[in-house]
């Protein structure tokens, strides 16, 4: 049988723009331009390693987000995805991490699938949180923060970096996966898979095709409120100096008119 | 007032700084209890004791290091039905905010990660985030259920606070699908003997201008004679000359210690996400162009190799 594995990613706004909120204080996504979160590029790289490694396997690259979240599955599709789901609705503006988890849960329910591959965290968010809110949701284990991934013989096995420790880990799927920057590069699209990806499936689902109401979801159905959000006030302006002979004392001076030293 | 538990990060029984920290916040919302999963509660218990904790509850079973996180979330959720607190506090390691996450969901609370504030509010506690790279501060509140919430290290001086510290067993069961994730090895980091990078008050990286993975040594020299921790920039650590464990950067570590020295570093977007908090910051760079100079408190335009040795060799002779 096939193996079905579901990569979940997101659209962000570029980090190198200006990114701002908006007057209701979510996220502004028209004053920067988009794109497919780069950490969850590194997904989808292990995804179609895993399916290239498998006897056969069907990528399915999933999002929930704004009309323009189809570039990043467009991204995904044209680096070798197979097809892709679209989750689009008006009353998911302003969802939180709670609410995306559950409407992402139904979606890859509704998908149906053996392995779901995430990235370690959004760029825009970097909360960090979904691959382990996807695997209590959908009831299966949970192998993350990977920098090695294999499945083979219906398991999935993987290394994970931590602080304090390098683990080996090993669950049998059906299972929530999420990959770090250390898995691997991921593969530019070619031109053949840009054009390929013009002619893939993108499925357009909304909340009543996943059985949710709409006040589950929302900024109104948020289990979170963001009361304010200031601009950072800008450094004042240091001290720089050019070396010439004495910077390292002088800045040791410094350090110690500061108390570091 | 309410009861606040606070999750312990620990090593069979050394209690981590953040936990510290964030007894302290959690003194601000209520009466801290601590939550030591695995050994060494009774090795713990003076240090928690004396930072707030009024209990401490304890469980040390096999599973919580033979499975991932499952196991702890358990515990906690067991928790939280026999203290029914005002608000749960985990660390912001990379377990903890997986925890937490599960956590949430169980209990059908929200959750906010990476406070780097906490204060007490009409409408339960307010958190402040950096965000967007640090170019925004929010604050923000959990409105349904038990508020979770995950605190950056670095957060909050540790402030000692005598308490009782009882220590209660915790009855935990856990179970049937939270030990589907096997931990089949575990192979334990080789010490440097530096401080933890996120949790260090000083932290000194070097960047692309290091040039070489043998020529760190310029960098963990000045690191030691200070006694920080050292970090490396995204470009260091692709081009291999440093451990990823040591990236400061949005793919890397969050750091905000009270000293960041940048040497070597141009500052760009993916680097300033993972250091812009540093309360005081420093670069030695030789471009005079370089981003990081509209970030410093202090900043020295010239060559690395000159300048790091000599302020090495300056804190040394200071010390004495």
């Amino acid at each position: 049988m096939s193996l079905r594995i579901v990569v979940a990613v997101k659209y962000v706004p570029d980090a190198t723009g200006d990114r701002h909120f908006a007057e209701d204080l979510t996220t502004d996504r028209d004053a920067v331009d988009g794109l497919l979160s780069e950490l969850d590029e590194y997904a989808v790289e292990q995804a179609l390693q895993i399916a290239e490694e498998a006897d056969d396997a069907e990528i399915t690259v999933l999002t929930v987000g704004p009309e323009d979240a189809k570039d990043a599955l467009r991204k995904a599709l044209s680096m070798g995805a197979d097809q892709a789901v679209h989750v689009e609705d008006d009353a998911l503006h302003g969802t939180d991490a709670l609410g995306t988890s559950l409407v992402l849960a139904k979606a890859i329910e509704h998908t149906g699938y053996d392995l779901v591959v995430c990235g370690m965290a959004s760029t825009d968010g970097t909360m960090g949180v979904l691959p382990a809110m996807l695997a209590e949701r959908l009831g299966v284990p949970q192998v993350t923060l990977l920098s090695e991934v294999k499945v083979e013989d219906g398991k999935v096995t993987g290394r994970r970096d931590g602080d304090a420790a390098s683990e080996q880990l090993e669950a049998q799927l059906p299972a929530v996966v999420s990959v770090t920057d250390q898995s691997g590069e991921a593969r530019y699209p070619s031109f053949k898979g840009i054009m390929a990806a013009k002619k893939k499936k993108v499925e357009s689902l909304d909340l009543s095709d996943l059985g949710i109401e709409e006040d589950e979801v929302g900024l109104a159905g948020a289990w979170t409120k963001v009361d304010s959000a200031a601009e950072r006030p800008a450094r004042t302006a240091g001290t720089i100096v050019t070396d010439e002979g004495e910077g390292g004392k002088q800045l040791a001076a410094f350090l110690a008119e500061q108390k570091f030293i | 007032m309410g009861e606040v538990l606070v999750y312990v990060d620990h090593v069979d029984g050394a209690v981590r700084k953040p936990t510290l920290e964030l007894l302290t916040l959690a003194r601000r919302i209520g009466e801290p209890v601590a939550v030591h999963l695995g050994p060494g509660a009774d090795t713990a218990q003076a240090t928690l004791a004396g930072h707030g904790a009024v209990k401490v509850l304890t469980a040390d079973l096999p599973e919580f290091a033979e499975y991932l996180v499952a196991p702890k979330v358990d515990a906690l959720e067991q928790a939280v039905a026999a203290v029914s607190p005002v608000a749960v506090l985990v660390p912001s390691s990379a377990e903890g905010k997986e925890i937490a996450a599960r956590l949430a969901v169980r209990l059908g609370s929200g959750i906010i990660t990476d406070a780097v504030d906490l204060e007490s509010g009409d409408e339960g506690p307010v958190a402040t985030q950096s965000v967007f790279a640090a170019a925004f501060t929010t604050k923000s509140r959990v409105t349904k259920g038990v508020p979770v919430i995950t605190v950056k290290p670095n957060s909050a001086a540790p402030e000692a606070a005598p308490a009782a510290g009882t220590v209660e067993q915790l009855a935990v069961t856990v179970g049937e699908k939270s030990t589907g994730t096997k931990v089949v090895s575990r192979t334990p980091r080789e010490s440097t003997g530096r401080p933890e990078l996120t949790e260090a008050a000083i932290v000194v990286s070097g960047g692309r201008g290091v040039n070489g993975a043998e020529n760190f040594k310029v960098i963990e020299d000045l690191a030691d004679s200070l006694g920080a921790a050292v970090g490396a920039s995204r470009a260091a650590v692709d081009a291999g000359w440093y451990p990823h464990s040591n990236q400061v950067g949005q793919t890397g570590k969050s750091v905000s210690p009270q000293l960041y020295i940048a040497s070597g570093i141009s500052g760009a977007i993916q680097h300033r996400a993972g250091m812009q908090t540093s309360k005081t910051i420093v670069a030695i760079n030789k471009d005079p162009e370089a981003p990081i100079f509209e970030l410093v408190d202090y900043g020295v335009v010239g060559d690395l190799f000159e300048v790091v040795p000599q302020l090495t060799d300056e804190v040394k002779a200071r010390k004495g």
